[in-house]
């Protein structure tokens, strides 16, 4: 489960957009946004104290991308390609294993 | 492309299983221009979760248009027809009506579900011509509002849904003290007045009663309405974090409480009737659109929240 | 199936019921309303399977479900009229835009105020821009046709676009005539299941549809529906020459031409109102006047090329415009001067606004103001370029 379930085709999104219109403007590749690295709106990043995790997976539940999937333990794995920032999981997390630190880049 | 098929295949640890209160496929995918924090994006997380690939949506002009992906993204994992604003009962009026013509099954475990996803612009005001035609009608299909209390995609202007005392930017405050003027309109009550299979008040904080009422509606023949409280940090000038905070003190406060309407029984799901409900001051202090907010207003507030919630109570008691 | 003697609006329901519509959302408007009272009566005697009636509150939620319908791979049809016409305007576009084959009949009806419900072809020109075909007919046997060849025209791979059927209020939605309607089985043939372009079930593949198209994009996504307008003047020509194949009547010409061979003068309009001018140009002829009609069938796409071909033999058009666009003039007549005006096809060209609002357009009419335009003829030009024909006071 380490394996990002959003690792898409981006290649095959972004050359075959490019050539083709469809008509009516249809989507036919579902999940295309997938090309969309949203990961650079960030200010703040969540840090994750594994010793603190309870494996409770509220921050999988409430994460609104989402870019909080679960690794072959069931600990949360974060997705810094996608995540935005937003901080809910480190507000929700009930043992405060997640902490929101400025991202230096 | 999709990588769902491994995950499916994944096997989960037997007690992971019995903890996960949630479907684990996930058929809403990451990289979709929400806003960070966005409770509409999270709501809709979680209508996809619960019905996996075997929902057709309808998307009107809203945020989930933006979200749901500009040409050529999209974000669904599931067919979506974006509709014009007011549109969206009729629009799955038509697509219920198309299926039963071809013969498929509609609702039920295996049969296909059509929900309409809309703002709270996009019933309660334009679309609630549309909205009452379909649950007049009787089509057995789901109708969800997302309740961000504005018009968030064009700039966060006030709705029917806007509460007393928001600042929106056509309400905006200021030295004449030009708030929202007019209390947050019950939609639910209009929708219950329609007599519908299912009605239900859910919010983005409570997951598991969210999903428990999106898989009612999908038993229970009949139109179904769900209104979801979808808090917007955006549009209410709060910190990205609390989103789930304000939808869990909303339904605390009983400013937003969590009941279901079946077969003409009302029944409270959240907050306990037998308790008192949280001052709405909890709630308030969060937001940055209540900050021009005077003494009186809270009060008037206030006395609408317990006012309404006393009129749920009774209507619990009497249509018990 | 025997011969009927059925109003317009009746027609229209059967040609709905033959063509094995799947579902129809309609909202009730005079003159309309017995084109969906028929259809529900199909639906009462059990006379038709898998058709879903959807009783809709607005016109506008009716196009919203026909779209939603047609989106998910139904054939999808309903009925209007002026007032409904325009307040579904928005959807007209959606429709196009979505690329999906609507058919609507439209009872041409005079828009409001002052309140009126009978004939005119303002409610329909209006909708000209919005990606709609429009078919306009002459007598009930040609709604019928018109609805039949609707289906088989928009759902045709290389158009996928709406189509608009527009017959007279009153003139010919409640009056009855002879219609001859093909067996069940010879219509199958002819109008095969639809094959949908998409369709909102496949879920092994999900399709959105509609979604926001930048600056960058947007602009060739209505190249594609003008090039589809473009392709559709072709397939209406085969569709038009199949029917006459099959059924005896051909179709296969935009423009039907009547005693314009060697005609000086042609009259030239849509609708009901040429049966009237055909009766004239039959009476002119045997008075010693060159005349001919010229009737335009399919007003959208706009049949350029045959008009070019008619006006290059002809010194006069009369277009007898049963519609104004406020602030320029008859609609047909400013579209046709338009197309010709690149050409080196030079008729001298007059509009007469006739019959706004329903008024009687008569036989007697129709020779006034062929007089008329010989007098103009003779003298080399216009004594004005539009006239407001028998205007009271």
């Amino acid at each position: 489960m380490a394996e990002s379930p959003f690792k898409a085709d981006i290649e095959r999104v972004q050359k075959e957009y490019s050539e083709k219109m469809t008509p009516g403007a249809i989507v036919y590749i579902p999940g295309s946004s997938v090309v969309n690295k949203t990961g650079g709106w960030r200010v703040f990043m969540p840090q994750f104290n594994r010793e603190k995790c309870i494996r409770c997976f509220m921050c999988y539940t409430l994460c609104p991308e989402p870019a909080i999937y679960l690794d072959e333990e069931s600990y949360p794995v974060f997705d810094y390609d996608y995540c935005k920032g937003c901080g809910i999981c480190a507000n929700e997390c009930p043992t405060k294993a997640i902490e929101m630190v400025r991202e230096s880049k | 492309m999709v990588p769902l098929e491994e995950v499916k295949k994944m096997e989960l640890p037997a007690d992971v299983k019995k903890k996960l209160t949630l479907p684990f496929e996930e058929h809403f995918y990451a990289g979709h221009t929400a806003c960070q924090g966005c409770g509409a994006a999270l709501g809709l997380r979680y209508v996809l979760k619960a019905y996996g690939g075997k929902a057709i949506f309808t998307i009107p002009a809203c945020c989930s248009t933006i979200i749901a992906g500009p040409w050529p993204y999209s974000a669904l994992n599931a067919p979506l027809f974006h509709t014009a604003f007011e549109t969206t009962g009729a629009v799955i009026s038509g697509i219920e009506a198309a299926l039963k013509a071809k013969g498929y099954k509609v609702k039920g475990e295996d049969g296909i579900m059509v929900v309409g996803w809309a703002g709270d612009g996009g019933t309660a005001d334009i679309g609630l011509q549309a909205l009452s035609g379909f649950l007049e009608r009787g089509h057995d299909a789901l109708y969800i509002m997302y309740d961000n209390e504005a018009y968030m995609n064009t700039g966060i202007q006030r709705s029917s849904s806007t509460p007393y005392g928001a600042w929106t930017t056509n309400t905006p405050g200021g030295k004449k003290h030009f708030l929202e003027q007019r209390p947050k309109k019950k939609v639910i009550d209009i929708v219950i007045a329609h007599k519908p299979a299912y009605a239900a008040t859910a919010s983005v904080a409570y997951p598991e009663d969210f999903m428990k009422k999106l898989k009612k509606a999908q038993t229970i023949k009949g139109p179904a309405f769900i209104q979801l409280f979808a808090p917007c940090p955006t549009g209410w000038r709060a910190p990205t974090d609390k989103t789930i905070e304000l939808a869990r003190l909303a339904v605390q406060t009983a400013y937003f409480p969590l009941f279901e309407y079946e077969n003409g029984k009302y029944k409270i799901n959240m907050p306990s009737p037998n308790k008192e409900p949280k001052p709405i001051e909890e709630f308030i202090k969060l937001q940055g659109r209540f900050k021009y907010m005077t003494k009186e207003d809270m009060e008037i507030l206030q006395e609408w929240v317990l006012r309404e919630w006393d009129e749920l109570k009774k209507k619990a008691e009497i249509f018990g | 199936m025997p011969k009927k003697v059925v109003s317009g609006n009746y027609a229209a329901a059967y040609a709905a019921k033959h063509a094995r519509v799947e579902v129809v959302a309609a909202y009730p408007i005079t003159p309309q309303t017995s084109i969906i009272e028929k259809i529900a009566e199909f639906i009462a005697n059990g006379e038709v399977e898998n058709l879903q009636y959807v009783p809709v509150e607005s016109e506008h939620s009716a196009m919203a479900a026909c779209i939603g319908a047609s989106a998910t791979g139904a054939r999808a049809f309903t009925a209007t009229s002026a007032q409904g016409l325009a307040l579904m305007h928005e959807m007209l576009h959606w429709a196009a835009g979505a690329r999906l084959p609507v058919v609507m009949v439209d009872v041409n009806r005079a828009m409001a105020p002052p309140w009126s419900v009978w004939d005119d072809q303002t409610d329909s020109l209006a909708q000209r821009d919005t990606g709609w075909l429009q078919f306009y007919a002459e007598n009930n046997q040609e709604v019928y046709d018109g609805v039949l060849m609707a289906f088989k025209i928009g759902e045709h791979e290389k158009v996928n676009l709406p189509v608009m059927v527009v017959e007279s209020a009153f003139i010919l939605s409640h009056t009855y005539d002879v219609v001859d309607m093909p067996e069940q089985e010879e219509i199958d043939e002819f109008l095969p299941p639809r094959k949908p372009l998409y369709t909102l079930t496949d879920f092994e593949n999900p399709f959105s549809v509609g979604a926001l198209g930048t600056p960058a994009d947007y602009y060739e996504f209505r190249y594609k529906i003008a090039k589809a307008m473009e392709e559709a003047k072709k397939v209406i020509k085969e569709v038009g020459k199949e029917f006459g194949e099959r059924f005896g009547r051909d179709y296969s010409q935009m423009i039907e031409l009547y005693k314009t061979d060697d005609a000086e003068i042609v009259f030239m309009g849509m609708g009901s109102l040429m049966g009237t001018v055909k009766e004239a140009v039959d009476i002119l002829r045997s008075e010693g006047y060159k005349v001919g009609a010229a009737k335009v069938r399919w007003f959208r796409p706009f049949p350029r090329e045959e008009l070019y071909e008619l006006a290059k033999n002809v010194e006069g058009i009369a277009v007898l415009d049963r519609n104004f666009s406020f602030g320029q003039e008859g609609i047909l007549f400013n579209e046709a001067k338009g197309v010709l005006y690149n050409t080196d096809a030079k008729p001298i060209m007059k509009n007469y606004i006739v019959g706004l609002g329903g008024r009687d357009i008569t036989v007697n009419d129709v020779k006034a103001i062929a007089k008329n335009m010989k007098e103009i003829i003779q003298k080399g030009k216009l004594d004005r370029e539009i006239e407001w024909y028998h205007l009271k006071r």
